[in-house]
């Protein structure tokens, strides 16, 4: 019988720590599936982060490297600018890119690094246990702001995408979603678009990923599937930013 | 200033001697933020790098820029970063992960007054923060302590080398003093050795993966990696312990400084030689580890006096590692005074 599919060479033939509903998972399998697409497994260097997709070198099969919450485009910097034939990327969680490595995030994009950032976007701090994260929207409860968020208090969702798109260095990013098989599709075309501008040496490329975290929003997986695409897709339009 | 080619004597200022040993050693990548007084060391990286087709950043910050070390280590090549107190405290937490994922640097702090934005003055205050580990966690990195540009050179290098041989950060403590004094250099003395890297991240080509990590969630796993670090550091505690001594077989009263506060306790050695009074110094050049050895002769009928540029932190090393045999007095100032020879003069009167 002919195999259609199969196991990525890049991913770990290992059950993985997420919750039930959880994108991380879909995530990770997408890059791998790229990355062995692209044929660049052998030089790729990844950059895990501090959040709950801290122990991403258990799932991936390549080189990785583990950076302080918030820091992954600085070690990120580092490895590309000394290691330019290789292929590096983040990946990051909201809380790591763009609450506590803003700093890290912007200054990276600006210089124009050529890395690849993957950024899954939950709109909630998983790994803490659910607490505000730059991108929680207006209304909905947190751990740390219980009756959920309020403009006044809190400010506005962070749209850290739509302000590193306006920086001139910046080459490519695009928003997408996990929440139904064609924005999967859509998930794995964007992700493949920012590690070919990278091999292309075009510059920083960011693919924002609407991820579902179940647990810590508090509904079953379909419901937070549907969430995303009647409520946090509305806050985060999906598509091409720049 | 350009760089020096070998065999001939220049003239330079500690900052620049530490950042010209540092490419000597084969420092491929260097990052750093500004900040008083070890300007002219990013600045020296700043051309002297990209010159030979190695890597220098100008970082958003201290944090960045030790995150970029990190990475810079962690794909296996030599890194190196630089700063002044505040900013060293800011790079804390990425010391500790460069600890515990066994990673090598070279991280110089040209000390500085403080607490707070303090002042630029000359200071040793940052002794325990660099002697202690400095971030969380149970590690330690090398610190060595030099008292004069060539020896900042020559530390420089050796920093390299031992950070490298047993995967460890390594610390070039100095001060405002030490940055900006300019003496002549002999950039031909040291010898660099080359250390192989196995667990350097390079793309896995056809070996397994490698990864670089401090996190070590599985049961017991952290626990293995610390005592790892702790044999690493029993062995560094044998092997390089390093210090120099003046005077100190016949002397009764024994000085104990490092760094620049050793020139000056060197100078009152020589001064009350030459009065007939039976005075020496002990320098320790590593900080950490601690040259205890330099105190195996302590014994009742003498009297060791510590100088710092502090309230007295090395203060406290000593204390142990003579262990009540001998009577330890302290003489320090800080936050820009510096003990002067009068002072530690009236300071010896006063004790015999
Ligand atoms: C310096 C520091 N501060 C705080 C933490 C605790 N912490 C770990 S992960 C995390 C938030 C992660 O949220 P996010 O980046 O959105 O990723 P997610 O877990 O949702 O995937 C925090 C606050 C830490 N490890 N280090």
């Amino acid at each position: 019988m002919e195999k259609i599919f199969g196991r990525s060479e890049s991913l770990r033939d290992v059950s993985t720590h997420y919750c039930p509903g959880c994108g991380h998972g879909i995530a990770h399998r997408l890059v791998a599936e790229i990355i062995d697409e692209l044929g660049i497994r052998q030089k790729v260097i990844a950059i895990a982060p501090v959040g709950c997709a801290v122990i991403a070198y258990d799932y991936w099969d390549f080189d990785c490297c583990e950076a302080a919450h918030g820091r992954a485009c600085a070690v990120a910097t580092a490895i590309k600018r000394v290691r330019p034939q290789n292929i590096v990327f983040t990946y990051q969680g909201d809380g790591d890119l763009a609450a506590i490595g803003t700093n890290e995030t912007i200054h990276a994009a600006n210089r124009g690094e050529n890395i690849t950032v993957v950024f899954i976007n939950n709109a909630i701090y998983g790994m803490t246990g659910g607490q505000l994260a730059p991108t929680t929207l207006i209304g909905q409860k947190a751990s740390t702001a219980q009756k959920g968020r309020v403009a006044k208090e809190h400010g506005y969702p962070l749209k850290i995408s739509e302000i590193l798109a306006s920086l001139p260095a910046v080459k490519y990013v695009e928003r997408v979603s996990l929440h139904s098989p064609q924005e999967i599709l859509k998930t794995k075309k964007a992700l493949k678009q920012a590690f070919q501008n990278q091999i292309a040496g075009a510059g920083f490329s960011l693919v924002e990923i609407l991820s579902p975290c179940a647990t810590y929003w508090g509904m079953s997986p379909k419901a937070a599937l549907d969430w995303i695409r009647d409520v946090l897709s509305k806050e985060f339009p999906l598509g091409r930013i720049k | 200033m350009k760089a020096a080619k070998k065999t001939e004597k220049i003239l330079m200022a500690g900052n620049e001697a530490i950042a010209e040993a540092a490419f000597q050693a084969g420092c491929f990548f260097y990052a750093g933020y500004p900040i008083t007084p070890q300007n002219e060391l990013i600045a020296y990286m700043s051309y002297r790098l990209p010159e030979a087709g190695r890597v220098f950043v100008q970082a958003e910050s201290e944090l960045a820029a030790i995150n970029m070390v990190f990475g810079a280590s962690a794909a296996g090549v030599r890194a190196m970063t630089s700063s002044s107190s505040p900013g060293v405290s800011l790079k804390q937490e990425g010391i500790s992960y460069l600890a515990g994922a066994r990673l090598p640097a070279v991280i110089v702090n040209i000390m500085r007054g403080g607490p707070g934005l303090g002042n630029i003055a000359p200071s040793q205050s940052d002794y325990f923060q660099s002697t202690r580990g400095g971030g969380h966690g149970d590690y330690h990195c090398l610190v060595f302590a030099p008292a004069g540009v060539q020896e900042a050179f020559d530390l420089t290098v050796l920093a390299f080398d031992l950070a490298d041989q047993y995967r460890v950060p390594a610390i070039i403590l100095g001060d405002g003093m030490l940055g900006q004094m300019m003496e002549p250099v002999n950039t031909a003395v040291s010898v660099s050795r080359k250390t192989e890297k196995p667990w350097a991240l390079t793309g896995c080509g056809n070996r397994p993966a490698n990864v670089a990590k401090s996190f070590s969630l599985a049961e017991g796993a952290l626990e293995k990696n610390n005592l790892i670090l702790q044999e690493t550091y029993c062995q560094i505690r044998k092997q390089e312990q390093r210090f120099e001594t003046l005077l100190t077989d016949d002397a009764e009263i024994i000085l104990v400084a490092y760094g620049t506060m050793a020139r000056i306790a060197k100078a009152v050695v020589k001064q009350l030689r030459k009065e007939g009074k039976k005075i020496g110094l002990i320098r320790p050049i590593s900080l950490w580890p601690f040259p205890d050895r330099a105190f195996s002769a302590a014994k009742k009928d003498k009297i060791f006096l510590v100088v710092e540029m502090s309230y007295g932190q090395m203060l406290e090393d000593v204390k142990l590692a003579i262990n009540g045999r001998s009577r330890v007095e302290f003489l320090g100032r800080s936050g820009g005074g510096i003990p002067t020879e009068e002072e530690i003069n009236s300071k010896i009167k006063a004790l015999s």
